[in-house]
């Protein structure tokens, strides 16, 4: 088969498929590092901190939140959207890259979906503890009930409810699916007395018979057809939260594709900075080289690029379109008290990113790392601007008002980051991080090995 | 009479198991089941299996889930409890449109999983026949039945084809009913 002479081979070193499962295998049956305890512990804790922070607000009430009747959507919607956003990236490399038969997605993809699936989780939290009474959450759900009223399905508020359970629940579905060749590895390649029977069940008894492998490729594909317009639809729906309502700097019709690219966007900056500490303290270096490290950079300039025009867009639409509450918007955001937020966000997404151009800094591991965390920094802000500054000030200067968040908000957001980092710890501790199945079908086209053999 | 039998073979390379099953379809052995670590390209159409159902599965899922969709909303808005919102008719089908494609994906999803699963006889608490623990590290197992005969000779033939085609730790099993897993 054709191979171009130059790309370079997606996985490195003298491998064979034993040598794959055996190395990617590796970490469960070894004992963990010190590093992987460390990072564990600090993360278990900001979880049981974020965790009791959010027992606190559904026991006393939204009331220990800085939030108030001007600014009702703080930290908490903020974080929302943040964390969904990260999730995208699973799903893009998962099923747009494997729409497009992109090859290197298959070093990458297992560990984004799971990041995805965690992140999902996160950002679920803070709608529900936004309510204010969480055991009434169910509220939310198109029932019969004994007051005789339905959910609005006219609302933007409800149509997420829709889009980020049906995004979870098939999200799950096409991660796990794919984990279940890879799991059975693991049953058969495990001595544990206890996690064998363990991976066992969790393998669905999967034996890999071509007749499996024949529908799991079918069932594979058009889920992948499924999810890819889904994540589209997620974030322009959590989009509508903002574009449907009649708000200066939200009533837009550019916030769709505007956020589903700053989604991605975000969401790529997130599976570099977990990706770029795996590879190295899981000796997958191999696996995702620098290759995939550029392949990615190249995704971050396109979306952020796409970020940065919108950006714009909404400067100039502002000024063009004539309307005095619009351009004060912008002019509030700009130079208004919240200016420092602003220009964070216009730094870190637009400036930084333009710096990939370089093909130096792109294949530059720790440059491409640190600028990974300025971005996720960057698109936190991005979020908090729209929402803070768009309601602190609009139409009517009698309820202006500032909005700083209080302890308990900021314990509920590292509490956010300790759940997500303690899960995906957990996830490279007992899963394989790399689909092992994928890589092994790319092989004889991507090792250098192969590749030589054939010429 | 000798209970049913049948052969499990392997091979270590996939382009061999492609290039030695073309040999053995050739000369009309029975092929049970071929086991691989990850889905050999090409191995379907040799052994002759049909395109799968689960797309069509997905589509029926899919439309279930967008009668639903919009089909309760419909019901909701303009005859169980009406709403003026916004003046528009209380048939509102753009509004719809967001949860109708949600409701759509997820049906189809769950649909063609749950099809996938219990058509292949695979799920929670399922314990089928590992019939190598290295099928899914790098070995390419085949099992190979006798089309009812069982007679000396024909084994040792079908023993001896395999043989020449590179086949590795070929062993006679003696209950057929373990080598059916699909």
């Amino acid at each position: 088969m054709y191979v171009s002479p130059v790309r370079e081979p997606l996985i490195q070193g003298d491998k064979d498929y034993k040598k794959i499962t055996a190395e990617i295998t590796a970490p469960v049956s070894k004992k963990p590092t010190i590093y992987w305890f460390i990072g564990f512990t600090i993360s278990s804790v900001a979880a049981v901190l974020g965790i009791f922070a959010i027992v606190m607000t559904v026991w006393k009430g939204i009331g220990l939140w800085g939030v108030n009747r001007t600014i009702g959507w703080g930290w908490s919607i903020t974080n929302l959207v943040w964390w969904i956003g990260i999730g995208h990236a699973g799903t893009f490399i998962s099923a747009i890259l494997l729409l497009f038969r992109q090859k290197w997605r298959t070093s990458i993809n297992r560990s984004a979906e799971a990041m995805t699936i965690f992140a999902v989780m996160c950002a679920g939290i803070f709608p529900l503890i936004h309510m204010g009474r969480l055991p009434l959450g169910y509220f939310i759900i198109p029932y019969p009930n004994t007051r005789g009223l339905w959910v609005n399905f006219n609302s933007p508020l409800l149509w997420d409810v829709f889009a980020i359970s049906t995004y979870f629940l098939v999200s799950l579905l096409f991660w796990y699916m794919g984990l279940l060749p890879d799991i059975a590895s693991l049953r058969d390649k495990v001595k544990s007395k206890i996690l064998k029977p363990v991976y066992k069940f969790l393998s669905f008894g999967w034996t890999g018979s071509a007749r499996h492998w024949s529908r799991h490729e079918s069932m594979s594909l058009i889920l992948a057809g499924l999810a890819a317009p889904l994540v589209l639809s997620v974030h322009s729906i959590v989009s509508f939260d903002f574009a449907t309502s009649i708000i200066p700097g939200w009533h837009t019709t550019i916030f769709p594709p505007y956020f589903v690219s700053g989604a991605i966007f975000s969401g790529f900056a997130m599976v570099l900075t977990l990706m770029i500490v795996a590879r190295k303290t899981m000796n997958l270096t191999e696996y995702i080289t620098v290759g995939h490290i550029e392949s990615m950079n190249k995704i971050i300039i396109a979306t952020g690029s796409i970020v940065g025009i919108a950006y714009i867009t909404e400067l100039f639409m502002s000024w063009y379109s004539g309307v005095i509450y619009e351009r004060f918007t912008f002019y509030n955001r700009a130079l208004g008290p919240y200016a420092w937020a602003y220009w964070i966000m216009m730094t870190c997404n637009v400036i930084s990113p333009q710096l990939l151009w370089f093909k130096k800094l792109r294949r530059n591991v720790a440059f491409t790392f640190i600028l990974s965390i300025f971005i996720n920094i960057g698109m936190w802000f991005e979020r908090f601007v729209i929402i803070v500054t768009s309601l602190h000030r609009d139409y009517l200067p009698s309820s202006w008002s500032m909005y700083k968040p209080t302890i308990v908000e900021v314990t509920i957001f590292i509490g956010t980051l300790g759940i997500f980092f303690s899960l995906f710890l957990l996830f490279v501790r007992f899963f394989p991080v790399i689909a092992i199945s994928e890589v092994k079908s790319i092989l004889k086209t991507s090792n250098k090995k192969y590749l030589d053999k054939h010429k | 009479m000798a209970a049913p039998r049948y052969i499990k073979a392997y091979y270590d390379d996939d382009e061999k198991l492609i290039g030695s099953l073309k040999i053995l379809k050739e000369k009309g052995v029975e092929i049970l089941d071929v086991l691989t670590p990850f889905p050999v390209h090409g191995l379907d159409k040799l052994l002759g299996y049909r395109r799968s159902w689960i797309s069509r599965v997905g589509f029926i899922g899919g439309a279930i889930g967008a009668a639903c969709g919009l089909g309760f909303q419909a019901w909701v808005f303009v005859k169980e409890y009406p709403l003026n919102i916004g003046g528009k008719p209380f048939f509102a089908l753009p509004s719809f449109i967001p949860v109708t494609f949600e409701m759509t994906v997820l049906f189809a999803a769950i649909a063609m999983v749950f099809a996938f699963l219990m058509r292949s006889k695979i799920g929670p608490g399922a314990n089928p026949v590992i019939h190598d623990e290295k099928i899914t590290d790098d070995r390419f197992v085949i099992l190979v039945g006798f089309k009812g005969d069982i007679s000396e000779s024909n084994i040792n033939g079908v023993k001896g084809t395999l043989k020449d085609t590179g086949a590795l730790g070929i062993t006679l099993k003696e209950d057929i009913e373990l080598s059916k897993n699909y």
